[in-house]
Order: C-alpha cells, then structure tokens, then sequence
C-alpha cells in the first residue's frame, strides 16, 4: 500500500505531470459511475436468476404432480415404484435435525453471549471470541465427518445401543455446533449495545449481577436475541453437507431422533450424485424441493429482519 | 406511609441465596463456554489423531484411488487452488465495485435500500439453491458443461454477497473528513475513492474478502450440482475441463463405508484446515502491515 510519504518521495523524482482537463477527469468520473452501477447488478441478477430458475422448474414439477400431492402427501419415494411426491418427510427430517440444532445452540449460545458481554473480562474474551471464530470458518463437510466418525459411535450409540448409523441426533448436534457462534455473536452484540445506565440503575436498586443480566439486560436486547434465535435455524434449515454425510438417506415421517432420516438438503444431493436423467421429473424433484427450502429460509431471514427493525429499543 | 411491622416482615431481601445463584450462573457460564471450545478441540484433535498417520507427501502429490492406501488429494488441491483464482477475479472486482457504489454513489433512498435487503438475503440463501442456479445458468443456459469455470463462478457468486457486505464495512468506517479534504482540494468523486478512500478501507477489504474466499474454499454443496463427482484422476488442463475440490473429495471419502476411507479423509480434512489456517494468517498479516501506513 501506498503511504502518504511515499507519493511525495515519487512526484519529486518524476517531473510534474501537465493537468489533465477537468473534461477529461469528468469523462472518466462518468465512465467509472457507470461500471460501477454495472457490478451493482450481478446482485441483482443472481436475485433474478435464483427465483426465474425455481419458478421455472417448479412449474414443470407442478404439471405433472398436483400442488396438494406435493405439500400434504406423506410419502416421498419419487425414485422408486410406486412414485410418490408427498415433501412432508423432507420437512419434517429437516425441522427434526434444525429442532435439535436450535435445541443445542439457542440456550448454550445464549449463555455464551450473556458471559462474553456482561462477565468476561477483556483477557478471557480474546481467548473466547478467536475460538468462536475458529468453529464458525470449519468447512461444513468437516461436521459431517466429525458426527458419522465421532459423535454417532462415541456419544450416541454408548448412550442409546439401538441408533443408525446415520440419525438425526448426530447430524443435529453437529449442526448445532456450527450455529453456536453465531447465536453467542449476535446475541453478545446486542446485549453490549444495551447502554451502561440501565444496568447501574438496576445495581443501584439493589440487583445482583444474575440479575442485572438477566432481567435487565437481556429483555432490553431480546430483539437482537431473537434475531439469531431466528438466522441459526435458518442457517440449520439450510446447512447441507454435515446432514448430507450423517442424517441418512430415508425420507421418513419420525421425530425418533436415532433413527435414519432425509432432509430437504440431502435429497438434493442424494440425487445430483446419483444418475437421474436431468430432463425427468425425478430430477424436476430437486428443483421443487429447492424452492420449498429457499421459501423456509426466506421466511425466516424476512421474520428475523422484521424484529430487529420494528421490536429493537433504541436508547439514547 | 408509614412501615408496619408487617411490612418489615415482607422485606426479605435474601441477598446471600440471590448472590449463591449468581455464583451458580457464572459456574454455568463457564460450562457453556468450556462445552463450546471442548467441542472443537475434541473435533480438531480426534481428526488429527487420524488423519496424520496417512498424511505425506505421496497423499499431497497422488491422485485418488480404488485403494485407500494409493489415494491422494491432488487433483482436488488443485481444483480447490483454480476455484479459489476464480472467486478471486471474479468475486472481488464484482463485489468491491458494488460496495463502492453502495458505500460512495448511491444516494441514500429506496434503491439503495432495496439494493441493501436484496444482498443481505442473498446472503442468507442456502449455499446448495447457488448450485441450482449454477446448474440452470452456467452448466446448461451458457454450454460451460459441468466445468471448471462453471463451478468457479458459482461459488464466486455465492460469496459475492459476503464480499460487498464485509467491503462496505471497510468503507464505511473511512472517516468522512478524507472524502471532504479531497472534494475541497477539486478531485472529482472517482478520484477521492480511487486515491483516498480505498487505499484507506483496503486492510479492511483484504481481511473481509480472505474471509469470504475461506468460505469459498470450504464450500461444497453447490459443487454436488456442478461437479460431475466422478473419478477425477487428472488435472484440469483448461477452464472447460472437469474437476473435483478438497471438500468435495472428503465428502466422497467420508461416504464410502470402509474404514480406511475415513482416515483418509480425515487426513484431507487436516490438508484443508491448513490451508484454510494458512489463509487466515495471511489475512492478519497483510491487514497489519497495511494498518502501519494508516493515521488518523
């Protein structure tokens, strides 16, 4: 990078360069305006391009099997005889494995955040927050690993000798490891930017620091709580490989957490890898399901969005 | 008002049970904490502890095989190295200009506020809907096959959100004094940013865009799409040729059911974490070295 000195040292070697013409200097402000709005639009287009492309799909998917097969069927075996098109037991194997995740994250998540904001001294918190850094940048395919090798033989089945291989446990917990640094984050960022006089009011009445944290503080930041109570599930929802590895490939109607089952995710990738001719309606599936997951993750984005706009406690 | 008896009989402070419990939660506090760093030590070390006896330089220089033994990560270190040149000739001119023109053009208002939401959600998108897209657009719309340069613009895409996000806090947090020196001294608006306001948002630029191409090198799913997955025993020898990448090969090992095979990608996943680590401290490096020349 260039320093301020260095450009002086430079301009006094070379001889001075004649002015070019405000024209000219105005001519290039012009262009460079113009290509920069240009590069605004790829985040337009990939906007565009994501819902043309599953509305597109999904409307194919939609000629052949009815709108209420699709979301209230209860079977999905559309690679097999008889074909059936019912997404219920993607989503529940999707909300059954996120529900676990949010179980895990939410609460230890939270209690990180209230330590790291309201008791954490500067010294434990940079050995804290580099940690959380740490866990929130490993590759996803890595929890994938870590739940079929580590979690499902080593903490599972000892404790619950019947479970799958694959199960919603291991691949929910894993999952929920992943999503904790960005509830503790989140909620640590708002809870630091309650202002100090609400808590020096509730000392003065004669709080402890329990209670200052938690009856004070944290209804004041409960918006930008919720926010990453919200975005983790979504993030959960969302999350592919770890559950593509370890939730299984059983599209089942269970909340039995030890048993095999298939999320929206994994059968998308279930069936990329397989050899589904692109131009079937078995493979038109992904692209259905695709839209039903970017419709949840949307939902929730928007809700989380919403509360932090409208519920937030502005304080002077 | 005066205080009866009966009211004194009401005022039970019991300050010694409340601050027993406030000790109770700071133990609590410490648990979580400890649970959360646990987890990760626990995943970090149970991979090194199987991965490292498989590592060496033949795994590094070989390409995969039937056999566990002979298996290497080659072609996927390479494929991971390509990605990565895409994102960054793609990804970082695309979302650094969007940030500028975010951050130094747009007029506060609905468009940019629109502009704003749009990104933020494209951020939240699953990665795994970016590999339909690609699929549709890149792989089948434009003729690019399941391709390099397929699956380098879809991850490119994919952290093009992330790279104007972590920009545009770079940007902002450029004191506005420095635009209205360079305004007052008659720079044009393009002047100001190319000369002033980005050598000074750079350190935070670079660290915000390695960030995002860490992600891009961890990211697999939208590869399932892309990739065609298959034995890849060769490198790409042009843009148009297939490929494979690191995660994608740790996936393909992870799911087979020998033994063997999961320690093996265990040792791919040591290769990765490296690289990953090795980026990071670039990062910081880099972002230090640029803070030297910053006063203000």
């Amino acid at each position: 990078m260039i320093s301020v000195a260095d450009t002086r040292v430079a301009s006094a070697r070379r001889p001075p360069r004649p002015a070019r013409s405000l024209a000219r200097r105005r001519t290039t402000d012009r262009t460079v305006t113009a290509l920069l709005l240009l590069a605004t639009a790829a985040s337009v287009l990939t906007t565009f391009g994501i819902v043309l492309v599953l509305i597109f799909e999904t409307f194919e998917f939609l000629r052949v099997v009815p709108l209420t097969d699709f979301i209230f069927g209860t079977e999905w075996t559309p690679l097999f005889d008889p074909k059936r098109f019912g997404v219920l037991p993607l989503v529940s194997g999707t909300l059954l494995v996120a529900g676990i995740a949010a179980l895990l994250a939410m609460p230890l998540g939270l209690v990180i955040g209230v330590f790291l904001s309201e008791y954490a001294g500067a010294r434990t918190r940079s050995i804290v927050k580099p940690f959380l850094e740490i866990l929130a940048g490993v590759p996803t395919v890595v929890f994938g690993y870590f739940a079929l090798t580590f979690v499902t033989p080593n903490l599972i089945r000892p404790l619950i000798p019947g479970t799958d291989v694959f199960n919603a446990a291991a691949a929910g917990i894993v999952v929920g490891l992943m999503v904790l640094p960005l509830v503790a984050t989140i909620s640590e960022d708002a809870m630091a930017a309650v202002p100090r006089s609400l808590r020096e009011g509730a000392y003065a009445l004669g709080s402890t620091d329990l209670e200052v944290a938690l009856r004070v503080v944290v209804p004041a930041a409960l918006s930008g709580i919720a926010a990453s109570f919200i975005l983790a599930i979504s993030r959960a929802v969302g999350e592919t490989m770890a559950v593509a590895i370890a939730a299984g490939s059983t599209p089942v109607l269970t909340l039995d957490p030890f048993r095999s089952v298939q999320t929206m995710t994994g059968y998308i990738a279930q069936v990329s890898l397989g050899d589904t001719p692109q131009q079937s309606i078995e493979f038109r599936t992904i692209f259905a399901v695709g839209m039903t997951l970017f419709l949840m993750t949307l939902a929730l984005n928007v809700a989380s969005q919403v509360i932090v706009r409208r519920y937030r406690n502005v304080y002077q | 008002m005066s205080v009866t008896a009966a009211d004194r009989a009401l005022w039970r402070p019991r300050v010694e049970q409340r601050r027993r419990t406030g000790r109770g939660f700071v133990v609590l506090c410490y648990a979580a904490t400890a649970l959360g760093l646990l987890a990760l030590l626990v995943l970090i070390g149970d991979t090194l502890v199987k991965g490292a006896p498989y590592l060496s330089w033949d795994f590094l220089t070989s390409y995969p095989s039937r056999f566990a033994e002979r298996s290497g990560v080659l072609a996927a270190l390479v494929g991971t190295f390509y990605v990565g040149l895409i994102v960054i000739v793609v990804a970082f001119p695309l979302g650094i200009a969007t940030a500028v023109w975010l951050e130094e053009y747009a007029a506060p208002g609905a468009v940019k506020s629109i502009l704003q939401t749009n990104i933020g959600n494209l951020a939240g998108v699953p990665s795994i809907i970016y590999g339909m897209l690609g699929l549709a657009v890149f792989v089948r719309a434009l003729g690019l096959q399941r391709s390099l340069l397929a699956g380098g613009l879809t991850i490119a895409i994919l952290v093009l959100p992330i790279v104007i996000i972590n920009s545009q806090e770079a940007l902002r947090a450029v004191p506005s004094g420095l635009r209205h020196a360079s305004y007052a001294l008659g720079a044009t608006r393009w002047e100001t940013v190319r000369h002033h306001v980005l050598p000074a948002a750079m350190p935070g630029i670079l660290t915000g865009t390695i960030l995002a191409l860490s992600r891009a090198i961890g990211e697999a799913a939208p590869i399932i799409l892309i990739s065609s997955i298959a034995f890849i025993a060769f490198l790409p020898e042009s843009l148009l040729d297939s490929f494979t990448i690191l995660p994608i090969q740790i996936f393909i090992w992870v799911s087979k059911p020998q033994e063997a095979f999961h320690a093996i990608a265990a040792s791919a996943i040591i290769v990765l974490l490296a690289l990953l680590l090795a980026m990071n401290a670039v990062a910081i490096v880099l972002r230090d070295r640029a803070r030297r020349g910053t006063r203000w």
